[in-house]
C-alpha cells in the first residue's frame, strides 16, 4: 500500500551561483506525518516549494503522487496542485472581502466544482476544523488561530493526499499554536499525509518524523535510525 | 487524468470582479476616467444629433421650397435694380403657388420725433407685399397684418427685434411711430422669422403708402417666391431670367433653408473636434485603467501566488486580470453612456430640441470600453499570469 506521495532523488536547485538544495533524496510515505526543520536560508522553504510543485529542481527527479513533475505542463501541475496537494502558509492568505466559508470555498475554485457544491463542500472543511459557528465572519473578524484553521479548511476542503504546512504556528500565540497541530495530528489521523516546514525544534519534536536541512542538505532524518532507543 | 474541469463563466465573472470589490475607491476613480471620456464624445454626438433633428423639425415646418431673387451689381459694379413688374412675372412661371416682394426704402424710423436722427437702431424700411407674411411663413406675434386699406395709409408692422429696439412691447389703438418725417400708427408686430431673417429688423409699410409719403421709387428689392416641391430647382434655374429678362446675370437667387442647413454643415466640423477631444479623454481614461491594473498586480503577488497553489493555470490568471479591467472599464462605460445620455438631454430640452441620441453611438461608446478594458488590462495580466508563484508568495 506503502507507494510514496513524495519522492525527491538526488534533487539539487541553484539560483545562479548559490545552491539552495544540493542533491537531497527523500520519499515520504502515503499517512505519513513529518517535519522539515532547519533554520532559516536551510534550504527548508525550497524543498516546499519543490514538493509542492511551485517550483523546478535544477537536476534531480520530483515525484508527486506517482507524477514525475518534469513531464507536466502547466495545465498538469496546475491540476496537480488542485486535487492532490493542500497549502497552509504561515500568512494564511486569506481574501479579506470574503467570509470564511467562501474563503474555504476558493480552495475548489479551479477544480471546476460549481459554487454550490464547492459552499457545501466548505462548510463541512469548516466543521472539522471546529469553526462551524464562525462561517460568515470575515478574516478581519476572526482571531489568528481561527484564520489559521480557515486556512487549513481551505488545504483540505478538496481532500488532498498531500498537506504541507509552512510554518504553521510562526505568525501564532502558543496556545493558538497548540490548537493548530492538535488539528494538523487530528488530520493526520484520518489518513491524510502532512508535512510540516518547521524552523521550531519543539515543534519538529513533536512529530513522528523530522528531517533536518542544513545548508541545503539533509544533515538527519529519523526514520533512518529506527534503531531502537537504548 | 490530471486535468481539471472548466471554470462556469459565472465564476470566471466573480473571480474577475473579486479584486474590485475591496477596492470600491480606486475603481470608482479608474472607471470614472473612462466615464468622461466616453460622456464627451455621446454627448457630442448627442447634442449634434438633436439640433439636426431640431433643423429636420424646422425645415418640415417652414418648407425647402422658398426661393428669393434680389438685385445684385451691374457689370460696372453699381447697384443693380429689379424692373417694376417682377413679381407679376414670376408668379407666371408654372409651378411657383404664390410670389411676394420688398422693396428697400429711403427713412428711418424712430420711437417719437424727439429722438436724435442718429439713433436709427439699424432698422430698415421696407415696402412690403400684402402676401409676404404667407410666403415667407413668417407668423405675427401680435395686431394684425397690413390689408388693402392700411397698405394705403401711414400703417406700419415691425419685425421682432425692430420692435424690441424701438421698446415696443404692446400695441395701443395709439401707438405710433415716427417714420419718414411723418406718424405712423403701428398695426402688428411679427415672430421671429426663420426662412427671412431680414423681416426681423424692419419696418414694413404698404406699397402704396411708401410710394405715397416716404417717395419709394416702386422697384422691389427682394421676391419671395413657394414653388411646388417637386419643382424647386426647375424654377431655380429660371428665376433670374423671369425677374430680370434684360439682365439675369444681375440677379441674386438663394434658397434661405439650404442657409440653414449649411449652418448645421459647419457645425459638422465643430463636432468633429468635439469628438476627438472626447477621444482623447477616453484614452486618458484607458491609461488610467492600465496604470490601476499594473498597480494592482503589484499589489496581489501575494493572492497571485496563492491562487496558483490552490490550481489556478497561468492562463486563469490572466483571464482574471482581463476580466478584472473590462469590469473596471465596462463599468466606466456604462456610467460614461448613462451620463452622456443625461448630458444630451438637459442640454437638448434647454433648448427646446427634441432629444436625439443614436443607438450606434451607445454601442460604439460602449464597445470602445470593452476593447480599451482588453488593452489596457492586456500587459498587467500577460505580466501577472507570468509571475513564478514562488516569487508571488515570498512578496508577501
Amino acid at each position: 500500500m506503502n507507494r510514496p506521495v513524495v519522492r525527491l532523488d538526488n534533487v539539487t536547485r541553484s539560483y545562479g551561483e548559490t545552491t539552495a538544495l544540493a542533491g537531497v533524496s527523500l520519499t515520504f510515505h502515503r499517512g505519513e506525518l513529518a517535519a522539515i526543520v532547519g533554520p532559516s536560508g536551510s534550504g527548508k522553504s525550497t524543498m516546499l516549494n519543490l514538493i509542492g510543485t511551485l517550483d523546478r529542481p535544477t537536476s534531480g527527479t520530483v515525484e508527486i503522487d506517482g507524477h514525475d513533475i518534469a513531464t507536466l505542463g502547466d495545465q498538469e501541475l496546475s491540476a496537480l496542485r488542485a486535487m492532490t496537494i493542500g497549502f497552509v502558509f504561515q500568512q494564511f492568505h486569506l481574501a479579506a472581502g470574503l467570509s470564511a466559508l467562501d474563503n474555504v470555498a476558493e480552495g475548489l475554485l479551479y477544480t471546476g466544482t460549481p459554487l454550490a457544491e464547492r459552499r457545501r463542500a466548505a462548510r463541512s472543511a469548516l466543521e472539522r476544523v471546529d469553526l462551524a459557528r464562525r462561517i460568515y465572519h470575515r478574516p478581519n473578524e476572526l482571531s489568528g488561530g481561527e484564520r489559521q484553521r480557515v486556512a487549513i479548511a481551505r488545504a483540505l476542503v478538496g481532500s488532498p493526499r498531500l498537506l504541507l504546512a509552512d510554518e504553521p504556528t510562526g505568525a501564532l500565540d502558543s496556545r493558538s499554536g497548540d490548537t493548530v497541530m492538535a488539528l494538523l495530528r487530528a488530520l493526520h489521523a484520518d489518513g491524510t499525509t502532512v508535512v510540516i516546514i518547521t524552523h521550531d525544534r519543539e515543534v519538529a519534536a513533536s512529530l513522528p518524523r523530522q528531517v533536518q536541512v542544513r545548508d541545503g542538505r539533509i544533515v538527519h532524518d529519523s526514520s533512518r535510525d529506527r534503531v531502537p532507543a537504548c | 487524468m490530471l486535468k481539471t474541469g472548466r471554470m462556469s463563466p459565472r465564476d470566471v465573472l466573480r473571480t474577475g470582479a473579486s479584486g474590485l470589490r475591496t477596492r470600491p475607491l480606486r475603481v470608482f476613480l479608474s472607471a470614472l476616467g473612462i466615464a468622461i471620456g466616453i460622456a464627451a464624445m455621446i454627448g457630442v454626438v448627442g447634442i449634434s444629433t438633436s439640433s439636426h433633428a431640431e433643423l429636420q423639425r424646422t425645415l418640415d415646418r417652414l418648407g425647402t421650397n422658398l426661393l428669393t431673387a434680389a438685385p445684385g451689381q451691374t457689370f460696372t459694379g453699381a447697384e443693380a435694380k429689379l424692373p417694376k413688374s417682377t413679381v407679376d412675372m414670376v408668379r407666371r412661371i408654372g409651378p411657383v403657388e404664390s410670389a411676394a416682394s420688398t422693396g428697400d426704402v429711403d427713412g428711418y424710423v424712430y420711437r417719437n420725433d424727439r429722438i436724435p436722427p442718429a439713433e436709427t437702431g439699424s432698422i430698415n424700411v421696407k415696402a412690403a407685399d400684402l402676401g409676404l407674411l404667407a410666403t415667407t411663413g413668417t407668423q405675427l406675434a401680435r395686431g394684425s397684418w397690413l390689408n388693402k386699406a392700411t397698405a394705403r395709409y401711414p400703417a406700419v408692422v415691425l419685425g421682432t427685434g425692430a420692435a424690441d429696439r424701438l421698446g415696443i412691447g404692446s400695441i395701443e389703438s395709439d401707438t405710433r411711430v415716427w417714420l419718414g418725417g411723418t406718424w405712423f400708427t403701428l398695426v402688428g408686430i411679427l415672430d421671429k422669422s426663420a426662412l427671412a431673417p431680414e423681416l426681423d429688423d424692419s419696418a414694413l409699410v404698404g406699397w402704396g403708402a411708401a410710394e405715397r409719403i416716404l417717395g419709394f421709387d416702386g422697384h422691389p428689392t427682394k421676391i419671395y417666391t413657394r414653388t411646388v416641391e417637386s419643382a424647386v430647382e426647375e424654377v431655380r434655374d429660371v428665376l433670374a431670367a423671369t425677374a430680370n429678362p434684360q439682365a439675369p446675370t444681375e440677379v441674386k437667387v438663394s434658397r434661405p433653408s439650404d442657409a440653414l442647413a449649411a449652418k448645421n454643415a459647419t457645425d459638422k466640423a465643430f463636432t468633429g473636434l468635439m469628438l476627438g477631444l472626447g477621444a482623447v479623454a477616453l484614452l486618458v481614461g484607458g491609461v488610467g485603467v492600465a496604470n490601476t491594473m499594473v498597480i494592482s498586480v503589484l499589489e496581489r503577488r501575494a493572492e497571485i501566488g496563492l491562487r496558483r497553489s490552490l490550481g489556478a493555470r497561468r492562463n486563469q490568471i490572466r483571464t482574471q486580470f482581463l476580466v478584472e479591467s473590462q469590469l473596471l472599464a465596462g463599468l466606466g462605460g456604462i456610467g460614461g453612456v448613462l451620463l452622456g445620455i443625461a448630458v444630451t438631454a438637459a442640454y437638448a430640452l434647454s433648448q427646446g430640441w427634441p432629444v436625439s441620441v443614436p443607438v450606434w453611438a451607445i454601442a460604439g461608446g460602449f464597445g470602445a470600453t470593452l476593447s480599451i478594458g482588453a488593452l489596457a488590462g492586456l500587459y498587467p495580466a500577460v505580466r501577472a499570469s507570468q509571475l513564478p508563484p514562488t516569487e508571488a508568495l515570498g512578496a508577501a
